[in-house]
Protein backbone atom coordinates (compact mmCIF):
# COMPACT_ATOMS: atom_id res chain seq x y z
CA UNK A 1 0.00 0.00 0.00
CA UNK A 2 2.94 2.21 0.04
CA UNK A 3 2.84 4.00 -3.05
CA UNK A 4 5.98 6.70 -2.24
CA UNK A 5 4.56 8.80 -4.48
CA UNK A 6 2.26 11.14 -2.12
CA UNK A 7 3.01 14.31 -1.24
CA UNK A 8 5.13 17.12 -1.69
CA UNK A 9 8.55 15.64 -1.01
CA UNK A 10 9.62 18.20 2.12
CA UNK A 11 12.13 16.65 4.74
CA UNK A 12 11.67 17.39 8.51
CA UNK A 13 12.93 21.18 8.30
CA UNK A 14 11.11 21.75 5.60
CA UNK A 15 8.01 20.34 6.70
CA UNK A 16 8.69 22.32 10.05
CA UNK A 17 8.73 25.83 8.11
CA UNK A 18 5.45 24.71 6.32
CA UNK A 19 4.20 24.60 9.91
CA UNK A 20 5.04 27.80 11.34
CA UNK A 21 4.10 29.07 8.03
CA UNK A 22 0.15 27.57 8.77
CA UNK A 23 0.17 28.74 12.33
CA UNK A 24 0.94 32.47 11.18
CA UNK A 25 -1.73 31.79 8.82
CA UNK A 26 -4.17 30.01 11.50
CA UNK A 27 -3.53 33.44 13.64
CA UNK A 28 -4.15 35.86 10.84
CA UNK A 29 -7.36 34.24 10.08
CA UNK A 30 -8.63 34.03 13.19
CA UNK A 31 -7.80 37.40 14.67
CA UNK A 32 -9.27 38.87 11.32
CA UNK A 33 -12.50 37.07 11.24
CA UNK A 34 -13.00 37.68 14.95
CA UNK A 35 -13.96 34.75 15.58
CA UNK A 36 -12.76 30.80 15.10
CA UNK A 37 -11.03 28.12 16.63
CA UNK A 38 -7.41 28.61 17.21
CA UNK A 39 -6.36 26.09 19.84
CA UNK A 40 -7.43 23.01 18.06
CA UNK A 41 -5.91 24.47 15.07
CA UNK A 42 -2.72 25.15 16.50
CA UNK A 43 -2.73 21.76 17.77
CA UNK A 44 -3.42 19.49 14.58
CA UNK A 45 -1.66 21.27 12.06
CA UNK A 46 1.96 19.75 12.45
CA UNK A 47 0.04 16.17 11.82
CA UNK A 48 -1.72 17.47 8.53
CA UNK A 49 1.38 19.33 7.31
CA UNK A 50 3.01 15.78 7.73
CA UNK A 51 0.25 14.46 5.90
CA UNK A 52 0.53 16.61 2.78
CA UNK A 53 3.62 16.93 3.26
CA UNK A 54 4.74 13.75 2.79
CA UNK A 55 1.79 10.82 1.24
CA UNK A 56 -1.44 12.71 0.34
CA UNK A 57 -2.06 12.08 -3.29
CA UNK A 58 -3.80 15.42 -4.53
CA UNK A 59 -3.95 17.24 -7.36
CA UNK A 60 -5.20 21.13 -6.94
CA UNK A 61 -5.35 21.71 -10.38
CA UNK A 62 -8.03 19.42 -10.66
CA UNK A 63 -9.47 18.82 -6.85
CA UNK A 64 -12.19 16.31 -8.50
CA UNK A 65 -9.69 13.43 -9.54
CA UNK A 66 -11.64 10.52 -8.65
CA UNK A 67 -8.09 8.36 -7.81
CA UNK A 68 -6.38 11.11 -4.96
CA UNK A 69 -6.51 10.01 -1.80
CA UNK A 70 -8.65 11.71 0.81
CA UNK A 71 -8.38 13.92 4.06
CA UNK A 72 -11.29 13.80 6.14
CA UNK A 73 -11.04 16.11 8.73
CA UNK A 74 -13.64 15.28 10.88
CA UNK A 75 -12.84 17.82 13.61
CA UNK A 76 -14.00 20.37 11.08
CA UNK A 77 -13.44 23.38 14.36
CA UNK A 78 -10.44 23.43 12.72
CA UNK A 79 -11.20 25.34 9.87
CA UNK A 80 -8.29 27.09 9.80
CA UNK A 81 -5.82 24.59 10.19
CA UNK A 82 -7.36 23.11 6.89
CA UNK A 83 -7.35 26.57 5.17
CA UNK A 84 -3.76 27.36 5.92
CA UNK A 85 -2.37 24.43 4.24
CA UNK A 86 -5.20 24.40 1.25
CA UNK A 87 -2.73 27.84 0.62
CA UNK A 88 0.09 26.42 1.15
CA UNK A 89 -0.95 23.95 -1.75
CA UNK A 90 -1.86 25.92 -4.16
CA UNK A 91 -6.10 25.61 -3.64
CA UNK A 92 -6.59 28.88 -1.64
CA UNK A 93 -5.13 32.52 -1.71
CA UNK A 94 -4.52 34.63 0.78
CA UNK A 95 -7.20 36.56 0.06
CA UNK A 96 -9.30 33.65 0.46
CA UNK A 97 -8.07 33.30 3.45
CA UNK A 98 -9.18 36.81 5.03
CA UNK A 99 -12.25 35.96 3.82
CA UNK A 100 -12.63 33.37 6.45
CA UNK A 101 -15.99 33.70 8.56
CA UNK A 102 -17.88 36.29 6.05
CA UNK A 103 -20.54 35.93 3.63
CA UNK A 104 -20.00 34.04 0.43
CA UNK A 105 -16.92 33.22 1.22
CA UNK A 106 -14.81 29.92 0.27
CA UNK A 107 -13.59 29.76 3.97
CA UNK A 108 -16.75 28.62 5.86
CA UNK A 109 -16.58 28.98 9.38
CA UNK A 110 -16.71 24.95 9.36
CA UNK A 111 -14.97 23.28 6.42
CA UNK A 112 -17.36 22.22 3.93
CA UNK A 113 -17.19 20.11 0.76
CA UNK A 114 -19.72 22.16 -1.26
CA UNK A 115 -17.97 25.46 -0.73
CA UNK A 116 -14.14 24.84 -1.15
CA UNK A 117 -11.97 22.99 -3.48
CA UNK A 118 -9.68 20.21 -1.63
CA UNK A 119 -12.05 19.86 0.49
CA UNK A 120 -13.59 16.05 0.94
CA UNK A 121 -15.85 16.73 4.25
CA UNK A 122 -18.42 18.80 5.15
CA UNK A 123 -17.52 18.90 9.01
CA UNK A 124 -19.06 20.83 12.12
CA UNK A 125 -21.36 18.02 13.58
CA UNK A 126 -18.44 16.03 15.42
CA UNK A 127 -18.34 12.30 15.60
CA UNK A 128 -19.33 12.00 11.51
CA UNK A 129 -16.00 11.94 9.69
CA UNK A 130 -14.58 8.25 10.96
CA UNK A 131 -18.06 6.80 9.23
CA UNK A 132 -17.81 9.38 6.01
CA UNK A 133 -13.86 7.96 6.16
CA UNK A 134 -15.22 3.95 6.49
CA UNK A 135 -17.86 4.87 3.41
CA UNK A 136 -15.06 6.11 0.90
CA UNK A 137 -12.77 2.98 1.97
CA UNK A 138 -14.90 0.68 1.15
CA UNK A 139 -16.03 2.69 -1.90
CA UNK A 140 -11.93 2.84 -2.72
CA UNK A 141 -11.83 -1.23 -2.52
CA UNK A 142 -15.19 -1.94 -4.37
CA UNK A 143 -13.07 0.38 -7.54
CA UNK A 144 -10.19 -1.99 -7.13
CA UNK A 145 -8.18 1.34 -6.00
CA UNK A 146 -4.85 2.04 -3.93
CA UNK A 147 -6.36 5.30 -2.86
CA UNK A 148 -5.62 6.41 0.74
CA UNK A 149 -8.47 7.54 3.26
CA UNK A 150 -7.02 9.41 5.89
CA UNK A 151 -9.46 11.22 8.92
CA UNK A 152 -7.87 13.39 11.81
CA UNK A 153 -10.29 13.07 14.49
CA UNK A 154 -10.06 15.22 18.04
CA UNK A 155 -10.14 13.00 21.48
CA UNK A 156 -13.03 14.89 22.96
CA UNK A 157 -15.31 14.11 19.50
CA UNK A 158 -15.01 10.82 20.48
CA UNK A 159 -17.23 10.81 23.11
CA UNK A 160 -19.95 10.66 20.01
CA UNK A 161 -21.24 7.25 19.74
CA UNK A 162 -21.17 7.12 16.49
CA UNK A 163 -17.16 7.41 16.14
CA UNK A 164 -17.34 3.88 17.76
CA UNK A 165 -19.95 2.53 15.73
CA UNK A 166 -17.38 3.38 12.66
CA UNK A 167 -14.72 1.79 14.38
CA UNK A 168 -16.24 -1.74 14.97
CA UNK A 169 -17.40 -1.29 11.85
CA UNK A 170 -14.31 -1.03 10.04
CA UNK A 171 -13.02 -3.44 11.78
CA UNK A 172 -15.32 -5.95 10.67
CA UNK A 173 -15.43 -4.79 7.26
CA UNK A 174 -10.92 -5.17 7.49
CA UNK A 175 -10.53 -1.59 5.80
CA UNK A 176 -6.45 -1.36 5.08
CA UNK A 177 -6.97 1.77 3.39
CA UNK A 178 -8.25 3.92 6.31
CA UNK A 179 -5.90 5.54 8.52
CA UNK A 180 -7.02 7.81 11.48
CA UNK A 181 -4.93 10.32 12.95
CA UNK A 182 -6.35 11.65 16.29
CA UNK A 183 -5.56 15.02 17.95
CA UNK A 184 -5.06 14.28 21.53
CA UNK A 185 -5.17 17.76 22.88
CA UNK A 186 -6.61 17.21 25.77
CA UNK A 187 -9.17 19.95 25.87
CA UNK A 188 -13.01 20.10 24.46
CA UNK A 189 -15.18 23.14 24.74
CA UNK A 190 -15.58 23.95 27.58
CA UNK A 191 -12.57 22.83 29.66
CA UNK A 192 -10.18 19.77 29.80
CA UNK A 193 -11.55 16.62 29.05
CA UNK A 194 -10.62 15.02 32.47
CA UNK A 195 -12.70 17.78 33.75
CA UNK A 196 -15.54 17.18 31.22
CA UNK A 197 -15.93 13.82 30.82
CA UNK A 198 -12.28 11.94 30.31
CA UNK A 199 -12.42 9.31 27.57
CA UNK A 200 -9.30 7.20 29.11
CA UNK A 201 -6.80 4.86 27.03
CA UNK A 202 -8.31 5.18 23.44
CA UNK A 203 -5.19 3.02 22.25
CA UNK A 204 -6.61 0.30 24.86
CA UNK A 205 -9.94 1.07 23.48
CA UNK A 206 -8.96 0.99 19.81
CA UNK A 207 -6.81 -2.49 20.22
CA UNK A 208 -10.12 -3.83 21.75
CA UNK A 209 -11.85 -2.46 18.82
CA UNK A 210 -9.18 -4.53 16.31
CA UNK A 211 -7.03 -1.59 15.19
CA UNK A 212 -3.80 -1.18 15.22
CA UNK A 213 -2.55 1.70 16.67
CA UNK A 214 0.48 3.91 17.50
CA UNK A 215 1.21 6.50 19.44
CA UNK A 216 3.20 9.56 19.09
CA UNK A 217 4.48 13.39 20.40
CA UNK A 218 2.13 14.70 18.13
CA UNK A 219 4.25 17.92 17.50
CA UNK A 220 8.00 15.95 16.84
CA UNK A 221 7.97 15.90 12.68
CA UNK A 222 10.31 13.45 12.73
CA UNK A 223 7.85 10.80 14.62
CA UNK A 224 4.99 12.38 13.01
CA UNK A 225 6.69 11.48 9.15
CA UNK A 226 7.76 7.71 10.79
CA UNK A 227 4.04 7.18 11.93
CA UNK A 228 2.10 8.22 8.72
CA UNK A 229 4.83 5.95 7.43
CA UNK A 230 4.14 3.29 9.02
CA UNK A 231 0.22 3.69 8.74
CA UNK A 232 0.34 3.67 5.28
CA UNK A 233 1.93 0.36 5.05
CA UNK A 234 -0.42 -1.45 6.92
CA UNK A 235 -2.93 -2.93 4.95
CA UNK A 236 -4.85 -5.51 6.45
CA UNK A 237 -6.99 -3.23 8.37
CA UNK A 238 -7.89 -0.04 10.17
CA UNK A 239 -5.27 2.02 12.05
CA UNK A 240 -4.95 4.70 14.47
CA UNK A 241 -1.81 7.32 15.44
CA UNK A 242 -2.66 8.52 18.56
CA UNK A 243 -0.81 12.35 18.33
CA UNK A 244 -0.59 13.70 21.81
CA UNK A 245 -0.63 17.34 21.60
CA UNK A 246 -0.93 20.65 23.26
CA UNK A 247 -3.85 22.28 22.29
CA UNK A 248 -3.01 25.85 21.20
CA UNK A 249 0.40 24.54 20.47
CA UNK A 250 3.21 27.55 19.13
CA UNK A 251 1.28 30.56 21.29
CA UNK A 252 2.59 30.71 24.68
CA UNK A 253 -0.65 32.12 25.87
CA UNK A 254 -3.12 30.14 24.27
CA UNK A 255 -1.26 26.36 24.70
CA UNK A 256 -3.11 24.51 27.22
CA UNK A 257 -5.64 26.92 27.39
CA UNK A 258 -9.44 25.92 27.03
CA UNK A 259 -10.46 29.67 27.03
CA UNK A 260 -8.75 29.56 23.04
CA UNK A 261 -10.63 26.71 21.76
CA UNK A 262 -13.28 29.02 20.36
CA UNK A 263 -11.76 32.66 20.53
CA UNK A 264 -10.13 34.49 18.37
CA UNK A 265 -7.12 36.77 20.01
CA UNK A 266 -7.53 40.48 20.96
CA UNK A 267 -5.27 43.16 18.69
CA UNK A 268 -2.66 42.84 21.47
CA UNK A 269 -2.68 39.48 21.64
CA UNK A 270 -2.35 39.16 17.96
CA UNK A 271 0.75 40.65 17.87
CA UNK A 272 2.49 38.69 20.40
CA UNK A 273 1.09 35.55 18.95
CA UNK A 274 2.77 36.40 15.69
CA UNK A 275 6.03 37.94 16.74
CA UNK A 276 6.45 34.60 18.82
CA UNK A 277 5.66 32.49 15.22
CA UNK A 278 7.99 34.72 13.56
CA UNK B 1 -56.75 2.13 -14.90
CA UNK B 2 -57.72 -1.10 -14.29
CA UNK B 3 -60.09 -2.76 -11.19
CA UNK B 4 -57.24 -2.78 -8.03
CA UNK B 5 -56.24 -6.21 -7.19
CA UNK B 6 -54.47 -7.23 -3.69
CA UNK B 7 -50.27 -6.69 -4.17
CA UNK B 8 -48.04 -6.51 -1.72
CA UNK B 9 -46.36 -4.33 0.57
CA UNK B 10 -44.69 -1.36 -1.13
CA UNK B 11 -41.41 -2.76 1.13
CA UNK B 12 -41.56 -5.50 -1.32
CA UNK B 13 -41.39 -3.27 -4.43
CA UNK B 14 -38.92 -1.10 -2.65
CA UNK B 15 -37.13 -4.85 -2.89
CA UNK B 16 -37.59 -5.31 -6.16
CA UNK B 17 -36.88 -2.35 -7.51
CA UNK B 18 -33.04 -2.31 -6.01
CA UNK B 19 -32.82 -5.63 -7.99
CA UNK B 20 -33.84 -3.66 -10.92
CA UNK B 21 -31.17 -1.30 -10.56
CA UNK B 22 -28.37 -4.00 -9.36
CA UNK B 23 -27.14 -3.65 -13.30
CA UNK B 24 -25.80 -0.38 -12.57
CA UNK B 25 -22.11 -1.13 -11.07
CA UNK B 26 -22.57 2.29 -9.14
CA UNK B 27 -25.46 0.79 -7.19
CA UNK B 28 -24.75 0.20 -3.33
CA UNK B 29 -26.80 -0.78 -0.53
CA UNK B 30 -26.46 -0.58 3.07
CA UNK B 31 -27.98 -2.60 6.07
CA UNK B 32 -29.06 -1.80 9.61
CA UNK B 33 -29.62 -5.47 10.26
CA UNK B 34 -32.98 -4.96 8.64
CA UNK B 35 -32.46 -6.46 5.35
CA UNK B 36 -35.10 -9.40 6.03
CA UNK B 37 -37.99 -6.57 7.04
CA UNK B 38 -36.92 -3.59 4.26
CA UNK B 39 -36.13 -6.11 1.71
CA UNK B 40 -32.66 -5.06 0.63
CA UNK B 41 -32.24 -9.01 1.40
CA UNK B 42 -33.35 -9.88 -2.27
CA UNK B 43 -30.36 -7.56 -3.35
CA UNK B 44 -27.81 -9.10 -1.10
CA UNK B 45 -28.41 -12.38 -1.96
CA UNK B 46 -27.48 -11.40 -5.51
CA UNK B 47 -24.92 -8.68 -5.13
CA UNK B 48 -23.21 -9.79 -1.84
CA UNK B 49 -20.25 -7.39 -2.75
CA UNK B 50 -21.76 -4.48 -3.04
CA UNK B 51 -24.08 -4.88 -0.03
CA UNK B 52 -22.68 -3.38 2.88
CA UNK B 53 -24.11 -4.66 6.60
CA UNK B 54 -23.09 -2.10 9.16
CA UNK B 55 -24.98 -3.41 12.08
CA UNK B 56 -27.67 -1.86 14.27
CA UNK B 57 -25.92 1.16 14.22
CA UNK B 58 -27.76 3.35 12.05
CA UNK B 59 -25.95 7.18 12.46
CA UNK B 60 -22.80 5.56 10.97
CA UNK B 61 -24.50 3.44 7.98
CA UNK B 62 -26.12 6.93 7.20
CA UNK B 63 -22.47 8.37 6.86
CA UNK B 64 -21.05 5.80 5.08
CA UNK B 65 -23.16 6.15 2.89
CA UNK B 66 -22.50 9.79 2.22
CA UNK B 67 -19.01 9.00 2.38
CA UNK B 68 -19.33 6.25 -0.58
CA UNK B 69 -22.08 8.30 -2.69
CA UNK B 70 -18.62 11.21 -2.60
CA UNK B 71 -16.71 8.40 -4.24
CA UNK B 72 -19.13 7.92 -7.29
CA UNK B 73 -21.56 5.49 -5.89
CA UNK B 74 -25.22 5.27 -5.57
CA UNK B 75 -26.11 4.23 -1.80
CA UNK B 76 -29.50 2.91 -1.01
CA UNK B 77 -29.95 2.76 2.76
CA UNK B 78 -32.89 1.57 3.91
CA UNK B 79 -33.77 0.95 7.87
CA UNK B 80 -37.35 1.04 9.62
CA UNK B 81 -38.76 4.33 9.09
CA UNK B 82 -38.26 5.01 12.99
CA UNK B 83 -34.73 4.59 12.92
CA UNK B 84 -33.97 6.38 10.29
CA UNK B 85 -35.10 9.15 12.36
CA UNK B 86 -32.36 8.51 15.38
CA UNK B 87 -30.10 9.80 12.27
CA UNK B 88 -31.77 12.67 11.28
CA UNK B 89 -28.64 14.97 11.93
CA UNK B 90 -26.37 12.43 10.12
CA UNK B 91 -29.04 13.24 7.25
CA UNK B 92 -29.19 16.81 7.36
CA UNK B 93 -25.45 17.55 7.98
CA UNK B 94 -23.66 14.61 6.22
CA UNK B 95 -25.94 13.45 3.46
CA UNK B 96 -28.03 17.02 2.39
CA UNK B 97 -26.33 19.63 3.68
CA UNK B 98 -23.13 18.04 1.68
CA UNK B 99 -24.78 17.82 -1.20
CA UNK B 100 -24.54 14.09 -1.71
CA UNK B 101 -27.24 12.05 -3.33
CA UNK B 102 -28.15 9.38 -1.05
CA UNK B 103 -31.51 7.61 -1.06
CA UNK B 104 -32.39 6.74 2.34
CA UNK B 105 -35.84 4.31 2.73
CA UNK B 106 -37.44 3.47 5.66
CA UNK B 107 -40.12 0.68 5.75
CA UNK B 108 -42.53 -0.20 8.49
CA UNK B 109 -43.65 3.55 8.36
CA UNK B 110 -46.95 4.64 9.60
CA UNK B 111 -49.59 3.53 12.00
CA UNK B 112 -50.18 0.78 9.68
CA UNK B 113 -47.40 -1.30 10.62
CA UNK B 114 -49.73 -2.59 13.77
CA UNK B 115 -48.93 -5.02 16.53
CA UNK B 116 -45.31 -3.80 17.25
CA UNK B 117 -47.08 -0.86 18.38
CA UNK B 118 -45.81 2.88 19.09
CA UNK B 119 -42.28 2.25 19.25
CA UNK B 120 -42.34 1.17 15.83
CA UNK B 121 -45.06 3.33 13.79
CA UNK B 122 -43.04 6.13 13.34
CA UNK B 123 -45.63 9.37 12.18
CA UNK B 124 -43.00 11.78 12.21
CA UNK B 125 -40.87 10.83 9.34
CA UNK B 126 -42.63 12.52 6.43
CA UNK B 127 -42.74 16.07 8.43
CA UNK B 128 -38.78 15.80 9.44
CA UNK B 129 -37.18 15.26 6.03
CA UNK B 130 -39.45 17.78 4.38
CA UNK B 131 -37.83 20.18 6.40
CA UNK B 132 -34.31 19.86 4.71
CA UNK B 133 -33.53 21.38 2.07
CA UNK B 134 -32.75 19.94 -1.29
CA UNK B 135 -34.42 16.18 -0.02
CA UNK B 136 -37.34 14.90 -2.15
CA UNK B 137 -39.99 12.96 0.00
CA UNK B 138 -41.43 9.93 -1.26
CA UNK B 139 -44.57 7.76 0.23
CA UNK B 140 -45.74 5.85 -2.65
CA UNK B 141 -48.94 3.48 -1.99
CA UNK B 142 -48.48 0.49 -3.18
CA UNK B 143 -45.67 -2.19 -4.68
CA UNK B 144 -45.99 -1.06 -8.45
CA UNK B 145 -45.58 1.82 -7.73
CA UNK B 146 -42.34 1.38 -5.25
CA UNK B 147 -40.43 -0.41 -7.62
CA UNK B 148 -41.02 2.31 -9.99
CA UNK B 149 -39.95 5.21 -7.82
CA UNK B 150 -37.15 3.35 -6.46
CA UNK B 151 -35.66 2.78 -10.25
CA UNK B 152 -36.39 6.45 -11.15
CA UNK B 153 -34.17 7.02 -7.94
CA UNK B 154 -30.92 6.28 -10.24
CA UNK B 155 -31.34 9.10 -12.26
CA UNK B 156 -32.49 11.71 -9.01
CA UNK B 157 -29.66 13.76 -8.67
CA UNK B 158 -31.31 15.15 -4.88
CA UNK B 159 -30.85 12.93 -1.87
CA UNK B 160 -34.26 11.46 -1.05
CA UNK B 161 -35.98 9.95 1.53
CA UNK B 162 -38.53 7.04 0.96
CA UNK B 163 -41.59 5.60 3.56
CA UNK B 164 -42.43 2.07 2.64
CA UNK B 165 -44.96 0.18 4.45
CA UNK B 166 -44.74 -3.21 6.61
CA UNK B 167 -48.13 -4.68 5.34
CA UNK B 168 -50.00 -6.07 1.75
CA UNK B 169 -52.11 -2.99 0.71
CA UNK B 170 -54.69 -3.05 -2.29
CA UNK B 171 -52.63 -2.27 -5.54
CA UNK B 172 -53.34 0.66 -7.47
CA UNK B 173 -51.35 0.61 -10.25
CA UNK B 174 -50.81 -1.72 -12.46
CA UNK B 175 -48.05 -2.60 -15.34
CA UNK B 176 -48.92 -0.27 -17.37
CA UNK B 177 -50.59 2.50 -15.54
CA UNK B 178 -47.55 3.03 -13.18
CA UNK B 179 -45.19 3.32 -16.34
CA UNK B 180 -47.06 7.05 -16.49
CA UNK B 181 -45.79 7.58 -12.68
CA UNK B 182 -42.84 10.45 -12.31
CA UNK B 183 -41.35 11.55 -8.94
CA UNK B 184 -42.54 15.24 -8.51
CA UNK B 185 -46.04 14.64 -10.32
CA UNK B 186 -49.11 14.11 -8.64
CA UNK B 187 -50.91 10.69 -10.20
CA UNK B 188 -54.76 11.28 -10.64
CA UNK B 189 -56.25 8.22 -10.15
CA UNK B 190 -59.58 9.03 -10.31
CA UNK B 191 -61.64 12.22 -11.15
CA UNK B 192 -64.65 13.77 -9.94
CA UNK B 193 -66.00 17.38 -9.37
CA UNK B 194 -67.10 18.34 -5.90
CA UNK B 195 -63.89 17.34 -3.88
CA UNK B 196 -60.48 16.80 -3.93
CA UNK B 197 -58.67 14.15 -2.02
CA UNK B 198 -55.15 14.28 -1.78
CA UNK B 199 -53.36 10.67 -0.46
CA UNK B 200 -50.23 9.33 -0.40
CA UNK B 201 -49.29 5.73 0.78
CA UNK B 202 -51.19 2.86 2.51
CA UNK B 203 -54.12 6.08 2.85
CA UNK B 204 -54.46 5.78 -1.27
CA UNK B 205 -56.60 2.65 -1.22
CA UNK B 206 -58.59 3.90 1.84
CA UNK B 207 -59.64 7.08 -0.28
CA UNK B 208 -60.59 5.25 -3.44
CA UNK B 209 -62.97 3.12 -1.03
CA UNK B 210 -63.79 6.63 0.53
CA UNK B 211 -65.05 8.00 -3.28
CA UNK B 212 -66.82 4.96 -3.77
CA UNK B 213 -68.84 5.41 -1.04
CA UNK B 214 -69.23 8.80 -1.31
CA UNK B 215 -71.01 8.16 -5.02
CA UNK B 216 -73.91 7.07 -2.55
CA UNK B 217 -73.90 10.34 -1.01
CA UNK B 218 -74.22 11.97 -4.33
CA UNK B 219 -70.92 13.21 -4.26
CA UNK B 220 -68.20 12.62 -7.35
CA UNK B 221 -64.54 12.98 -5.73
CA UNK B 222 -61.16 13.26 -7.22
CA UNK B 223 -58.66 10.72 -5.76
CA UNK B 224 -54.92 11.94 -6.06
CA UNK B 225 -51.62 9.48 -5.46
CA UNK B 226 -49.83 12.54 -3.82
CA UNK B 227 -46.31 10.22 -3.75
CA UNK B 228 -44.33 12.65 -3.78
CA UNK B 229 -44.89 14.96 -0.48
CA UNK B 230 -41.41 16.70 -1.66
CA UNK B 231 -41.13 18.53 -4.44
CA UNK B 232 -44.82 19.08 -3.63
CA UNK B 233 -46.51 19.80 -6.94
CA UNK B 234 -48.08 22.63 -6.75
CA UNK B 235 -49.74 23.31 -10.12
CA UNK B 236 -51.82 20.13 -9.91
CA UNK B 237 -52.92 21.36 -6.76
CA UNK B 238 -53.90 24.36 -7.86
CA UNK B 239 -55.69 23.40 -10.83
CA UNK B 240 -58.05 20.84 -8.68
CA UNK B 241 -58.47 23.37 -5.57
CA UNK B 242 -59.93 25.17 -7.98
CA UNK B 243 -61.72 22.40 -10.31
CA UNK B 244 -63.18 20.69 -7.12
CA UNK B 245 -63.71 23.73 -4.52
CA UNK B 246 -62.70 22.15 -1.11
CA UNK B 247 -59.55 19.60 -0.83
CA UNK B 248 -59.30 16.73 1.95
CA UNK B 249 -55.93 15.46 3.06
CA UNK B 250 -55.26 11.69 3.87
CA UNK B 251 -52.19 10.48 5.32
CA UNK B 252 -50.98 7.46 7.95
CA UNK B 253 -48.64 10.26 9.70
CA UNK B 254 -49.01 13.37 11.86
CA UNK B 255 -51.41 15.66 10.95
CA UNK B 256 -48.74 17.88 11.59
CA UNK B 257 -45.69 19.09 8.84
CA UNK B 258 -46.84 16.15 6.87
CA UNK B 259 -48.83 15.76 3.24
CA UNK B 260 -51.52 18.16 4.96
CA UNK B 261 -48.90 20.40 6.12
CA UNK B 262 -47.45 20.35 2.71
CA UNK B 263 -50.57 21.30 0.88
CA UNK B 264 -51.57 23.88 3.72
CA UNK B 265 -47.98 25.27 3.06
CA UNK B 266 -48.27 25.81 -0.87
CA UNK B 267 -52.15 26.79 -0.73
CA UNK B 268 -51.53 29.28 1.68
CA UNK B 269 -49.91 31.53 -1.12
CA UNK B 270 -52.31 30.44 -3.70
CA UNK B 271 -55.88 29.54 -4.26
CA UNK B 272 -58.12 29.80 -1.10
CA UNK B 273 -60.21 26.65 -0.78
CA UNK B 274 -61.17 24.74 2.45
CA UNK B 275 -58.76 22.09 3.74
CA UNK B 276 -59.65 19.14 5.82
CA UNK B 277 -56.88 16.73 7.19
CA UNK B 278 -57.37 13.49 7.94
CA UNK B 279 -54.42 12.02 9.76
CA UNK B 280 -52.85 11.10 13.37
CA UNK B 281 -54.32 13.61 15.37
CA UNK B 282 -51.15 14.70 17.61
CA UNK B 283 -50.83 11.31 19.65
CA UNK B 284 -48.94 8.24 19.56
CA UNK B 285 -50.57 4.79 18.60
CA UNK B 286 -50.39 1.85 19.89
CA UNK B 287 -50.68 -1.54 19.80
CA UNK B 288 -53.41 -3.80 17.32
CA UNK B 289 -54.43 -4.87 14.08
CA UNK B 290 -53.32 -2.43 11.34
CA UNK B 291 -57.89 -2.50 10.59
CA UNK B 292 -58.21 -1.75 13.97
CA UNK B 293 -55.79 0.69 14.42
CA UNK B 294 -57.05 2.62 10.93
CA UNK B 295 -60.08 3.03 12.57
CA UNK B 296 -59.45 3.34 16.51
CA UNK B 297 -57.45 6.45 15.28
CA UNK B 298 -59.55 8.06 12.36
CA UNK B 299 -57.68 6.53 9.82
CA UNK B 300 -60.52 4.75 8.09
CA UNK B 301 -62.51 5.04 4.77
CA UNK B 302 -65.28 5.73 7.32
CA UNK B 303 -63.08 9.14 8.20
CA UNK B 304 -62.35 9.93 5.05
CA UNK B 305 -66.09 10.07 3.69
CA UNK B 306 -66.58 11.63 7.09
CA UNK B 307 -64.11 14.92 6.19
CA UNK B 308 -65.32 15.24 2.60
CA UNK B 309 -68.50 16.26 3.89
CA UNK B 310 -66.82 18.81 6.24
CA UNK B 311 -64.86 19.77 3.52
CA UNK B 312 -67.67 20.72 0.87
CA UNK B 313 -69.74 22.55 3.50
CA UNK B 314 -67.44 24.96 4.22
CA UNK B 315 -67.39 25.96 0.33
Amino acid sequence: MNKGTGGMGLDVSQLQELSRKCRLSIIEMVHKAGAGHPGGSLSAIDLIVGLYGTRLRIDPENPDWSDRDRFIMSKGHASPAMYSILHQVGYLNHDDLMGFRTMGSVCQGHIDMKWTDGVDFSAGSLGMGLSFGLGCALAARMDGSEREIWVMLGDGEMQEGQVWEAAMAANYHSVGNLKAVIDRNRIQNDDFLEVQMEIGDIAAKLVSFGWAVKEIDGHRMSEIVDALEWAAEINDGPCAIIAHTVKGKGVSFMENNPSFHGKAPTDEEFVVAMEELK
Amino acid sequence: MTAPSVGGASRDGYGDGLLRLAEDSRVVVLEADLGKSTKSCHFRTQNPERTISLGIAEQNMMLVAAGMASSGKIPFASTFAIFTERAFEQVRNGIARAGLTVHVCGSHGGIHTGTDGSSAQSIEDLAIYRTIPGMTVLHPCDDVSAEELTVQLLDHSEPSYMRTARNKTTRVYDDSSVTELSIGKGSVIREGKDVCILACGVMVSESLAAADNLILDGISATVVDMHTLKPIDGSLIDRLASECGCIVTVEDHSIIGGLGGAVAEHLSAGVSVPIEMVGVNDRFGESGSPSDLMSNMGLSSKHIQNAAHAAISRK
